[in-house]
């Protein structure tokens, strides 16, 4: 059909609903071998969704085995494996790819107002990768895992740990490629395939969080992949490169490992902060405030991100002055991060605010990230840091910025794009009572670990002193409350895509191109090819009939 | 069972804890800020019809201004201020006592000037500074004491340095804070602090026996016949070591060297890296042939040897 054709046949029968991607072929061929973005995006959601089961589980088995002194419920290889696994299924398979390949996926066409992505096949096959590496990293976790932390110090990782290094190693080495074709995918779309008149000023602000993002997973992950090849050539061919008996440098090891493990920090919490600028501004009815510094500020986390890795190595026994130099380039993130925050809010004042579901998690991601971002700024403080480095305070402060940041953002966008996904309303109570659940146990799990951390207990431990349990049993008991808390989203969405009121092109009542079109929207996505004559988040929102 | 801060007992701790107490601060207020400005917008200016839309706001550059400013200068106090701390916990009071320490999977090894060993216990005087000169017979590990709000990574085929002045007499939780295979979270101990007369006592108490025979450095100097040419005569071929420690050496490339520790094991190990000026090449490396403790025995031994 041509653009010609499509424009006619709209326009003779204009009650005729467009078929959606989900209508149409329904076999697990179209599925699988499928290149529209909004099914990878499909894909890739029941993909993250199963390693976040499996993380969350894991996590939830290390709370538990926490609850006593003595970690009676582990032996301690058991309990090292699972918090290993837990922060590598975690990271590298739920929170990098979650925004970007789920959200990221389905959305960037329909923000630029495109049909597809620039590529559509290396998307497809960016899922397989996906698969590949996870499959790998389970396999080697069911044949006894690895115990290393997910940061593979060395030579703990390249001679001591006699558990399966390289398969794991080899399971996150794949999957980064996965990233890197997204991001490839992500940057060439927003440069060539904007619809007309979307200059890079009328971008929603999750596409420049998402372009910020993109540059990152694809300058740092080729580092992480090297350093992963370093790895294996030590450990399998007794190469010395980190290894000091053989004349190598456990230090280089750390240098490298963070140069891609800090900015990815950032590929995890940009995406989300695009989620949140959206949200805002939908329930609040009004641009965000200051537009332009919420978007420029993501290029600047996207930049300053690459040159603050040596925070994380402050007692590791690098030099005092490049600690120095690394300590104020990371206090200069908090301008960004505060600029943020600072424009969130701001864009409430003579807002008209509606408490949806989707807008409980922004609010909630704008609270715990700032308390998060502040605490980092303890941690950048190096007198502070040398007391609570490796304690529980960082495990608080980061599982702040991931959970509380990252992953409030991924269900706070999942909650807000969900009619345009599925088609369907899910129920608004549950919906609310478990965003009000998550809130309540994220800060019973890790709150008290903020006190825990500079009382001294040591991070990665199975067993501790028995001072130290009261603390730990509030952690284990918010852990079990914010287990219930995920659960439930997963039963009441899916209830919805059977059960829910069909939702409309735009039940939010919301701006962006996204909401302009049909829910779920067709294969093509527009029937008629839009064009942008503004700046985005224009209330009111014109009520045509979607194209 | 049951605490919320830790004891303060050494002289950086209080410093520690007042840059912490001004930070929870800086956090509650601004933590503080945030949400009380959400909840009073978000009820302020909550939708009241249908079709309500938000009122737009011009840029206000002047306010985007200001909240780049303010952090800004918050967060270079803070650096300025954990930056001059840092320093102070980095550089250890001349005058210090040395002890050295080992780490091991996975246990703390302790050696005393005195030739007094111990592990996963280190006694220390009180209001004394007490240096740590550190290494790690395998992977990283991390000598942390919370109540001395101090904390040092211990690497292999390295010295890393730690000290601290205790005040406060008693026991207090000594962990290995690097994660550092199976038994990590085992890895821990304690750090008893004496009154100093108590701590004379004890470092000539005890059983010193606890050395096998013939690891000493004493001993060592001999057997692995370092004796034979670093010689306190006219005839040595190797340079004199006597009074060697914390000297100035001119080297044969020219250069000058302070011999500290680090200088003391290079020279053991790669005896070439650093020749001294008016000597040859001839010594023969050690690695590999040495355990670290044995070269920490031997480095105590050429410190405080009048005449090795």
């Amino acid at each position: 059909m041509t653009e010609g054709e499509r424009t006619t046949a709209a326009a003779a029968a204009p009650a005729l609903r467009p078929e959606s991607y989900l209508e149409g072929d329904h076999g697990l061929r179209s599925w699988l071998l499928t290149t529209d973005h909004k099914r990878v995006a499909i894909l890739y959601l029941i993909s993250v969704t199963f390693f976040f089961a499996i993380g969350g589980l894991m996590a939830v088995l290390l709370r538990l085995d926490l609850a006593t002194p003595e970690g009676d419920l582990f032996q301690d290889d058991t309990y090292n494996r699972l918090f290993t696994m837990h922060g590598i299924v975690m990271i590298f398979f739920f929170l990098i790819p979650s925004v970007p390949a789920v959200l990221g996926n389905f959305l960037v066409p329909l923000m630029v107002g495109a049909r597809d992505l620039a590529f559509p096949k290396l998307n497809l096959a960016s899922w397989y990768l996906f698969n590949a590496g996870g499959a790998f990293t389970l396999w080697s976790l069911l044949r006894g895992g690895v115990d290393t932390g997910w940061t593979f110090y060395t030579p703990l990782s390249t001679v001591y740990s006699n558990t399966w290094v390289l398969a794991t190693g080899f399971g996150i080495f794949v999957t980064g490629f996965s990233s890197i074709l997204t991001a490839l995918n992500f940057i060439v779309t927003i440069h060539r395939m904007r619809a007309p008149g979307l200059g890079w000023f009328r971008l929603p602000l999750f596409l420049w969080s998402t372009y910020a993002t993109s540059l990152i997973i694809v300058l740092g992950t080729p580092v992480l992949a090297v350093t992963l090849l370093l790895v294996v050539a030590e450990r399998a061919f007794g190469i010395g490169i980190f290894n000091p008996a053989l004349g190598g440098d456990p230090v280089l090891f750390q240098h490298l490992f963070w140069f891609y493990s800090h900015p990815a920090v950032y590929i995890m919490i940009l995406p989300s902060m695009g989620v949140v600028s959206e949200i805002v501004s939908a329930f609040s009815r009004k641009p965000v405030f200051g537009y332009r510094f919420v978007a420029g500020a993501s290029v600047a986390i996207a930049v300053l991100g690459f040159l603050v890795w040596g925070h994380h190595m402050f007692v590791s026994g690098q030099s005092v002055y490049a600690s120095l130099i690394f300590s104020l380039l990371s206090m200069l993130v908090a301008i960004p991060s505060a600029v943020k925050v600072f424009n969130w809010t701001a864009t409430l004042h003579r807002g008209a605010i509606l408490w949806e579901t989707p807008m409980f998690y922004a609010l909630g991601f704008i609270g715990l990230f700032t308390l998060g971002g502040l605490t980092g700024i303890m941690l950048a403080s190096i007198g502070l840091d040398v007391h609570v480095h490796d304690t529980y305070f960082i495990v608080a402060h980061f599982h702040y910025i991931m959970v509380g940041g990252a992953i409030m953002g991924y269900l706070g966008g999942l909650h807000y794009w969900w009619p345009k996904l599925s088609g369907r309303l899910y129920n608004r109570f549950w919906s609310r009572l478990s965003a009000g659940i998550i809130f309540i146990g994220f800060n019973l799990t890790f709150f008290p670990q903020f006190v825990l951390g500079y009382l001294g207990m040591p991070r990665r431990y199975h067993a501790y002193p028995p001072e130290f349990q009261v603390l730990n049993v509030l952690s284990s008991a918010g852990a079990s409350i914010l287990g219930v808390g995920y659960v439930i989203p997963m039963v009441y969405l899916l209830w919805s895509m059977r059960y829910g009121p069909r939702a409309g092109a735009n039940p939010w009542g919301a701006a962006g191109l996204e909401w302009r079109t049909v829910s779920p929207p067709p294969t093509d996505n527009f029937t008629t090819m839009p064009v942008v004559e503004g700046p985005p988040y224009r209330y009111p929102v014109p009520s045509e009939t979607p194209t | 069972m049951w605490e919320l801060f830790p004891e303060a007992a050494s002289t950086l701790a209080g410093k520690v804890d007042r840059l912490f107490f001004f930070s929870v601060g800086v956090t509650v207020f601004f933590s503080g800020l945030i949400a009380g400005l959400i909840l009073y917008l978000g009820v302020r200016y909550r939708r009241r019809s249908v079709d309500q839309i938000g009122e737009p706001e011009r840029a206000a550059t002047a306010l985007e201004i200001v909240w780049c400013v303010v952090p800004l200068a918050i967060s270079l106090f803070l650096f300025a201020w954990g930056a001059q701390l840092f320093f102070e916990q980095s550089r250890p009071p001349a005058g210090a006592t040395t002890i050295y320490v080992t780490g091991r999977r996975w246990m703390w090894q302790v050696q005393h000037g005195s030739g007094r060993r111990e592990i996963n216990e280190l006694h220390v005087p009180r209001d004394r500074p007490v240096r740590l000169l550190m290494t790690s017979e395998d992977v990283i590990h991390s000598f942390f004491v919370p109540a001395f709000r101090i904390k040092q990574d211990v690497l292999p085929d390295r010295f890393s340095v730690l000290w601290f002045q205790a005040t406060g007499s008693g026991s207090w939780h000594l962990f290995c804070a690097e994660y550092c295979g199976a038994e990590h979270s085992r890895m821990t101990g304690r750090v008893v602090v004496l009154e100093p007369q108590e701590y004379e006592r004890w470092l000539e108490a005890g059983d010193r026996a606890a050395l096998p025979a013939g690891a000493s450095g004493e001993h060592l100097f001999e057997a692995l016949g370092c004796a034979g040419c670093h010689r306190g005569d006219t005839l040595a071929k190797a340079p004199i070591l006597a009074g060697l420690f914390g000297s100035t050496v001119k080297l044969a490339d020219g250069g000058e060297v302070v011999a500290d520790e680090g200088y003391l094991r290079e020279s053991i190990l790669f005896p070439s890296a650093k020749v001294v000026a008016g000597y040859q090449p001839l010594m023969p490396g050690f690695r590999g042939r040495i355990t670290e403790e044995q070269l920490l025995e031997l480095v105590r031994h050429l410190k405080t040897a009048k005449n090795p």
